[in-house]
């Protein structure tokens, strides 16, 4: 029987793992440690609900719920000083939870404290634009929509940024393979040759460290040379290797055929 | 004209390029020489002012996140070269940087005086590309051959440090592989005086207050503090917005706590003001450099964090302990796994703000890594600030921004 690969994740992985490993976890500690974050904390939870909220390696992470998202941006940009929005985009837990985990990293210039503000929405479900706050959303959202797949709602231009517009699936979901799926590998060929050439042309490589075996116009194994291009697939003969006696030098034998050699 | 598409050639949607009124529509790019790599512009033009412009980015992606996903933490630096290619090492170390902390170790001192060295010497370079091409674009084709003769000199400083010139790979997860080679420092002192003499008697004197020069750039490409901080713009263009802003300065990592530099702010809001800034941000480089060097020399010589678990051991110990070895096989083969949580660790690269988020979930693979790249912001700035110039503008703001493409599409 074919051994069993689970399909919802096809990422890397261990091929290695020991079942009494418990992997620890980074610390997390109390918001209260930081005045700066428990006052900022303070302000965001009389006006939304925070689900979880810690400091994690010097940055403040809090959790809410998707449509309190813009509320929390204003909040943070226009009362807190929150000015830049460095950084928006996703992360894929649709294997474990069917979700996807959106975070928005926050930049406060003048007191150099960054935050990230967290929230988790359903597959499928749309989150709203950050774009009338800060433009970097602009790109960043198109992003996460080109790359998972995330509808932004009253984005100007909802597209995909980085894969052509035709492009079929998206790539930094769990369940893409890191070759391309198969539309990827008719992607090209489509394009140049046009689908009723499929069969002519075949699939395209996607995989650089492919080799094949029978191939002999593009790969040759040392000691079975055969002509460029001859068909190999009922064996070829093996050819010995011979080696030019004049250059090189024994060096098992004692050292006076070296010497002959000077 | 009707365009003729065939399948080599799309049709453009919905685009015509020759209208009625006296609007036109110019594909600049994606094979562009002033486009520094792959940018396409679509840019609706009104006789020559430009009224529209839309950057079309994604012609160099490699999915490079995706590969993250998909290799050991030690397997991936390699890969981050490739980001910012005329910068490699600064990429290098953001990377290694932000799984150190993710790890909870440091640097030992002399592997973080050999970084910082190292990171500033990659911000002469990628510095002296930029004014070299700048100049290029704008049609000083001198200053180009003058710079890029002082940045083979930096280049072969790196080259003797990690044997490459461009894809450096210089930095590891907790430390430096190897320390300084025999003479390098002195070498190192020769290349900075060097340095400064050219750039104060060759390009400043050849740029700064050349007539052309100064008409082609001074209110061009004019980006206000307001929008730079609403797009994300972060290292020269921010500076150059008037908002002083160094991630070394606010948010110290490496030595950079304990050195004496300033960080040069213009209120200029334009692409003068920038190239003022890059010009004083080398003379600031130089003199982070010159700083270092006393460290570098008091230091012990360990060079690897001391963290059994996620480092290997030296190599000597390797070679002669059984245990080391023992670690070493399992961290070759199986790959560190941290432990789980996420990090968000910015640095200053030479084009600004280059952060990387790693979410771990103490495997040996990251489960989401997102390089956080300021190119990519300072391309998505375009289509704002290119409305209301003129075509001749296009390509100095292109240079001016300092738009690297490796990083952009990832």
């Amino acid at each position: 029987m074919r051994k069993y690969t689970p399909k919802d994740n096809v990422q890397g992985k261990a091929y290695y793992t020991d079942r009494f490993w418990v992997a620890p976890s980074v610390p997390r500690s109390d918001v209260s440690e930081d005045a700066h974050f428990a006052a900022l904390l303070e302000k965001i939870k009389e006006s939304v609900a925070v689900k979880e909220s810690y400091i994690q390696i010097g940055q403040m992470v809090v959790h809410i719920h998707p449509k309190d998202n813009i509320a929390v941006l204003r909040l943070v940009k226009e009362q807190c000083d929150y000015a830049m929005c460095t950084e928006i985009s996703a992360v894929d837990y649709l294997a474990q939870d069917g979700e996807f985990e959106i975070f928005y990293q926050m930049l406060n210039l003048k007191k150099a404290k960054r935050i990230r503000i967290v929230t988790r929405i359903k597959e499928g479900q749309a989150i709203e634009s950050a774009v009338p706050l800060f433009n970097s959303a602009n790109f960043a959202e198109r992003e996460m929509y080109d790359m998972f797949g995330i509808v932004a709602n009253n984005h100007p231009f909802m597209k995909r940024i980085l894969m052509p517009d035709d492009w079929e699936g998206h790539p930094l979901r769990k369940t893409y393979p890191l070759q391309g799926d198969e539309a990827a590998s008719w992607y090209e060929v489509d394009k140049i040759f046009g689908k009723e050439n499929r069969e002519a042309i075949g699939p395209e490589n996607r995989d650089p460290a492919r080799i094949d075996r029978y191939d002999t116009k593009r790969f040759s194994r040392v000691g079975y040379e055969v002509p460029f291009g001859a068909d190999i697939s009922a064996g070829e003969q093996k050819t010995e290797i011979a080696y030019s006696d004049t250059l090189l030098a024994n060096y098992n034998k004692s050292s006076k055929q070296l010497d002959e050699r000077r | 004209m009707m365009q003729q598409p065939n399948k080599l050639v799309p049709f453009f949607e919905n685009l015509n390029f020759e209208r009625d009124d006296n609007t036109m529509v110019v594909n600049f790019g994606p094979q562009h020489p002033s486009a520094h790599g792959q940018l396409r512009l679509m840019l609706e033009l009104e006789g020559e002012k430009v009224i529209k412009a839309y950057p079309d980015i994604g012609y160099l992606h490699r999915g490079i996140e995706k590969m993250a996903e998909n290799m050991t933490y030690n397997e991936f630096l390699p890969t981050t070269d490739r980001l910012d290619y005329i910068a490699s090492t600064a990429n290098n170390y953001a990377y290694a940087l932000a799984v150190e902390k993710l790890l909870g170790i440091e640097a030992p001192r002399r592997a973080q005086a050999i970084r910082t060295m190292l990171l500033e010497l990659n911000r002469i370079i990628s510095h002296l590309f930029f004014i070299a091409t700048h100049a290029l674009d704008v049609g000083a084709m001198s200053v180009f051959l003058y710079a890029f003769r002082e940045r083979e000199f930096a280049m072969d400083l790196m080259e003797d440090y990690c044997g490459a010139r461009l894809t450096h790979s210089s930095v590891r997860i907790g430390g430096v592989p190897l320390d300084l080679p025999e003479g390098w420092l002195a070498q190192m002192m020769a290349f900075l005086e060097k340095m400064e003499y050219e750039l104060e008697h060759t390009y400043e004197a050849l740029l700064t207050e050349n007539r052309i020069w100064k008409m082609r750039l001074e209110d061009v490409g004019v980006i206000d503090a307001e929008d730079a901080l609403s797009w994300g713009c972060t290292g020269p263009i921010l500076r150059g917005a008037g908002v002083q802003y160094d991630v070394r300065k606010e948010e110290p990592y490496e030595l950079y706590g304990e050195l004496d530099f300033d960080v040069p702010v213009s209120d200029r809001n334009d692409a003068y003001g920038r190239y003022m800034l890059h010009v004083e941000e080398m003379r600031q480089s130089a003199r982070i450099i010159r700083q270092v060097m006393p460290i570098y020399r008091k230091s012990e010589p360990q060079l690897m964090a001391h963290a059994p678990q996620y480092i290997s051991a030296p190599k000597e110990e390797i070679m002669t302990q059984n245990y080391a070895l023992m670690q070493h096989f399992v961290l070759v083969t199986q790959g560190m796994r941290p432990p789980k949580g996420e990090v968000y660790v910015p640095t200053e690269s030479p084009k600004g703000e280059l952060g990387f988020y790693i979410k771990s979930e103490g495997e040996p693979y990251a489960y989401r890594l997102k390089c956080r790249a300021p190119s990519f912001y300072h391309t998505g700035i375009l289509q704002k600030v290119l409305v209301g110039t003129y075509l001749a503008d296009v390509v100095t703001m292109i240079s001016s921004s300092n738009i690297v493409f490796g990083e952009v599409d990832r």
